[in-house]
């Protein structure tokens, strides 16, 4: 059974249908790419697997709980599963450090030391162990989105879910994210990504989804979907993306 | 002979003001309490209460606080209750002040941005840690000078409670003019008091916000 699986989704903003019928199996240690047009429902995807939308129809189930179920805490489904966003969105009132202890302190109930000890890991985890006093304010884009990706883990997920965490920042700073974040993949961290760095789709993903108004239109292998790809839609978008 | 009624009617405005004080303490502590909790009914999400706290705003804002404390001193006299000036100034202040309060603070919980609130609720919090660690520790920082700017409105409310007979600062002028006929010196003295409980809280509120903006 997949850890992530998503059937026949449809979600509607008023009279906007965003997902018009998405279904997309996730298996542990998949990194899928996400990629397509803005407003062709990449994120309103993404966010419907952690329940920060609710879904019309279809189901989408994590790691067996139902998103949404009568049977499920939506709370404990949230654990399981982090995300990462564009705008890195950091407690700015807390240090490094107390972004990536809350968390675990307050959600997970652990104690002081065992979360602190937890924090400071997945600190150094992404190379940030020697800013932990530091307020989010006093970081870079590229070192709070990493302060951010070490909030998520500290949460010990199934998987991650990132939404462009890398759009936002300089490009200079581009590269020290994504090499965060190919670590965690080739750790067998199941990941799902929208994302434009296509380079990065091609080279880490092991599964590649085109999103295009609301449907996935194709997906695939990234390699083979980049060399060769069978619609139109990716064909231009992928030479869009090229230029 | 005229010093000496000057300082008895400064001394006994003085006495007097303690119970502005007093009331106006009441009705912040109290009208915070049940304010915060208002606050939280009318974010729940849950239609029913945000539905109940809009219309107790709406109310509250909307109708004189004078109307208010007539409706509980006479009003809940006519279910045959026995309610003091006291009881029923309190009372409606705390109500009064909660509504404002709730809407003042709601501002501010509302403009902390609405990625904070995905990255808890994507943690995995529930409303009251999310709210008690993530929202009200921003909003709190901004909400500090408009709520001591509301506590100006507040002390000067108070004087309102003098119409249904409860001796504060105002009732108090108001008597004492009654037996020394000196209306001027008497209301200018109190106007006075008012001023230096008010002003030291507008300078508060406006050096809280500069310090604020200077922050960002
Ligand atoms: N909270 C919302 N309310 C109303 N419309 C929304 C909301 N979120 C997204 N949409 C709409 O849904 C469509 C898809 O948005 P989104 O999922 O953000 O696309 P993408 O991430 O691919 O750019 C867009 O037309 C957008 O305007
Ligand atoms: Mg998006």
């Amino acid at each position: 059974m997949p850890l992530v699986s998503i059937v026949d989704v449809r979600k509607s903003f008023g009279s906007n249908e965003v997902l018009k019928g998405v279904s997309l199996p996730v298996e542990r240690g998949d990194v899928v790419a996400i990629v397509g047009r803005s407003g062709s429902g990449k994120s309103t995807l993404l966010r419907c697997i952690n329940g920060l939308e609710s879904h019309d129809s279809g189901t989408i189930t994590v790691d067996g709980l139902e998103v949404g179920g009568a049977a499920t805490d939506m709370r404990v489904l949230r654990r399981q599963v982090g995300m990462i966003f564009q705008q890195f969105n950091l407690f700015p009132h807390l240090t490094a450090l107390g972004n990536v202890m809350l968390a675990p302190r307050i959600v997970l109930k652990m104690g002081e030391r065992e979360a602190r000890d937890i924090a400071l890991d997945m600190l150094a985890k992404v190379g940030l162990a020697d800013k932990r006093d530091n307020y989010p304010s006093q970081l870079s884009g590229g070192q709070q989105q990493r302060v951010a990706i070490a909030r998520a883990l500290a949460m010990r997920p199934m998987a991650l879910l990132c939404d462009e965490i890398t759009s936002a920042l300089d490009p200079e700073l581009i590269n020290e994210v994504l090499r965060v974040v190919e670590t965690l993949a080739s750790e067998g961290m199941t990941l799902m990504l929208v994302t434009h760095e296509m380079r990065f789709a091609r080279d880490v993903g092991t599964k590649l989804v085109f999103m295009h108004q609301g449907r996935v239109h194709e997906e695939g292998p990234p390699k083979a979907l980049f060399a060769a790809p069978q619609t139109l839609e990716l064909q231009q978008f992928i030479g869009a993306s090229r230029a | 002979m005229a010093d000496f009624s000057l300082w008895v009617i400064v001394s006994n405005l003085l006495l007097a003001a303690r119970w502005t004080i007093a009331l106006s303490l009441i009705a912040f502590v109290c009208g915070g309490v049940v304010g915060l909790l208002l606050l939280f009914a009318r974010i729940s999400g849950v239609r029913l209460l945000e539905r109940f706290v809009f219309l107790y705003v709406e109310f509250f804002q909307g109708t004189p606080l004078l109307m208010q404390m007539f409706m509980l001193f006479f009003g809940v006299a006519l279910f045959g209750v026995e309610i003091s000036p006291w009881m029923a100034a309190s009372l409606a202040l705390t109500l009064w002040t909660s509504a404002f309060l709730t809407e003042i603070w709601r501002g501010c919980v509302k403009s902390v941005p609405l990625g904070q609130w995905d990255a808890a609720d994507s943690l995995g919090f529930n409303f009251v840690d999310l709210m008690r660690y993530v929202i009200l520790p921003q909003a709190l920082r901004i909400s500090v000078p408009p709520t001591v700017g509301f506590l100006v409105q507040v002390v000067k409310g108070t004087a309102l409670a003098s119409i249904i007979g409860f001796v504060e600062l105002t009732r108090a002028g108001t008597m004492i003019n009654n037996a020394t006929f000196r209306p001027f010196l008497v209301y200018t003295i109190v106007g006075l008091i008012y001023f230096a409980l008010c002003f030291p809280l507008s300078l508060l509120a406006k050096s809280l916000e500069r310090r604020l903006n200077a922050a960002r």
